[in-house]
């Protein structure tokens, strides 16, 4: 399980988690994520700017 | 919460201002904090100035509120000038966490909702002229700008689930049911570029453009809550649709508020939110008005940075739209806190503040000779790095296309 970060404002998108208010149960892999995914808190940054957070695994 | 409200460093040395701050400053920054209650004055205003027209059977009151902002603030705007504060590091920690500035907006939206019901009210009980009741609608749409204003700040806190829901409260006042979801998840995203409904592009009026983005973002706002409730697994009538809830309080509160003061109540509240809402696509034809952002190789917009926002650092019309003005650092760092918002030096700047640039607004040939040159300055002449309206590309080519005049 590895956990994805946003550059803009921090928020962790971490696969255990997922992101249940956008409709991404936990346990939602990276890859399963579309492309065009923005950040859920700040909405600035997509999918391929999140940066995988060290130690995520 | 998260790290948005600790900016990075880089980003405070952006902003290119000197790190000294004047004792006069510092005073400002200070006295600041209590200005921020305008908003809760704004509504006690309105309360004040329907209560008094009753009272003193003299309509003129009811223009007390129009008066004050749209006239009152811009002249103050003149006078007092620019707010050259920008918080330090140290005080921005401070800051970011005090609960004071979120709980001034809980009570002010306690007080739009009063607000709303004294002046239904009082336009349903006395006896005014077509003159004043027309004073009436533009009072409670000055107010319900200011309310979007502070449903707008509530709504980016995302992950605060108290101030979500005052959000939605807050914008069912003015009826503004997909405002939250739209704004964060489609205007925040698509921000200066032609997919944006709410960014006004070159050669585009007022007029054209509301009518391109009023319904552009009442659309984008329902295809996005439904395709969130689609992912998890939900009908778009589910009880979790946040549009439906919002859009389930103005319809509750308008019907009980006519049901109370008459028939008469619906056609009043129905006018001014519409006013409301109006006020709302002026602020956004003129935050990023012909501003681009470029394509990347890899075929996506490149992130959006200061200089795909307009802005304006007078001091009243930053205190009355909670430092709306300040756009740059917000489209920046949405989830940043409007007390902590920062002026950037390098970023474009309209020449007034909201409510003169929004009068600027209504006379469209005004507004082009003065934007115009503006917006093609900012590209260097090179109209390749406008967003045109597509009717009127080629006479805005052939009238500014001037690459060669870049200096940069």
């Amino acid at each position: 399980m590895a956990a994805y970060q946003c550059p803009d404002c921090g928020y962790v998108y971490d696969e255990k988690v997922g992101c249940e208010r956008e409709g991404y149960p936990a346990g939602t892999q990276w890859d399963d994520i579309p492309e065009e995914f923005p950040c859920p808190d700040c909405f600035v940054r997509e999918k391929p700017d999140f940066e995988i957070l060290e130690g995520g695994k | 919460m998260n790290s948005a409200a600790t900016p990075a460093s880089a980003d405070l040395i952006n902003t290119g201002k000197e790190e000294q701050v004047s004792a006069e400053e510092q005073k400002w920054a200070e006295a600041k904090r209590y200005c921020y209650l305008i908003t809760l004055i704004v509504p006690a205003i309105l309360i004040f100035s329907g209560v008094m027209a009753i009272e003193t059977q003299s309509g003129q009151w009811l223009w007390l509120l129009p008066v004050i902002v749209y006239i009152v603030v811009p002249i103050v705007d003149w006078v007092v000038g620019s707010d050259s504060f920008n918080p330090s590091e140290e005080e921005q920690e401070a800051l970011k966490d005090d609960r004071y500035y979120v709980k001034i907006l809980y009570a002010a939206t306690a007080f739009q909702w009063i607000g709303l019901a004294s002046m239904t009210c009082v336009m349903t009980q006395g006896d005014f002229s077509w003159f004043n009741i027309l004073g009436a609608i533009l009072s409670v749409g000055a107010m319900h700008a200011i309310g979007l204003t502070m449903s707008h700040e509530l709504g980016h806190k995302v992950n605060d689930k108290a101030q979500v829901l005052v959000a939605q409260i807050c914008s069912a006042c003015s009826g503004y049911a997909h405002f939250n979801i739209e704004h964060n998840k489609g205007h925040h995203k698509d921000v200066a570029t032609p997919e944006d409904p709410a960014s006004s592009r070159m050669g585009e009026t007022l007029y054209q453009f509301a009518l391109r983005e009023l319904p552009g973002a009442a659309r984008r706002g329902w295809n996005l809550e439904t395709s969130r409730l689609k992912r998890q697994k939900r009908s778009a009538f589910s009880i979790h649709n946040e549009l439906l809830q919002t859009l389930a309080i103005t319809v509750l509160a308008y019907g009980a508020m006519t049901y109370m003061f008459g028939w008469m109540a619906l056609p009043f509240l129905l006018i001014t939110a519409a006013y409301g809402w109006f006020q709302l696509t002026l602020a956004n034809y003129l935050e990023h008005y012909g501003l681009l952002r470029q394509t990347l190789e890899n075929g996506r917009f490149e992130r959006c940075q200061p200089h795909h926002s307009w802005n304006n650092n007078f001091k009243a019309s930053n205190l009355f739209t909670l430092h709306l003005q300040r756009h740059s650092d917000h489209h920046a760092h949405p989830t940043r806190p409007y007390q902590l918002l920062r002026d950037y030096q390098e970023a474009p700047t309209l020449p007034q503040g909201y409510p003169g640039m929004m009068a600027l607004a209504m006379i469209p040939p005004a507004w082009r000779l003065i934007m115009d040159p503006k917006v093609v300055d900012w590209a260097g002449g090179d109209m390749n790095k406008v967003n045109i309206d597509p009717a009127q590309r080629d006479e805005i080519f052939s009238k500014f296309h001037n690459p060669q005049q870049t200096t940069a």
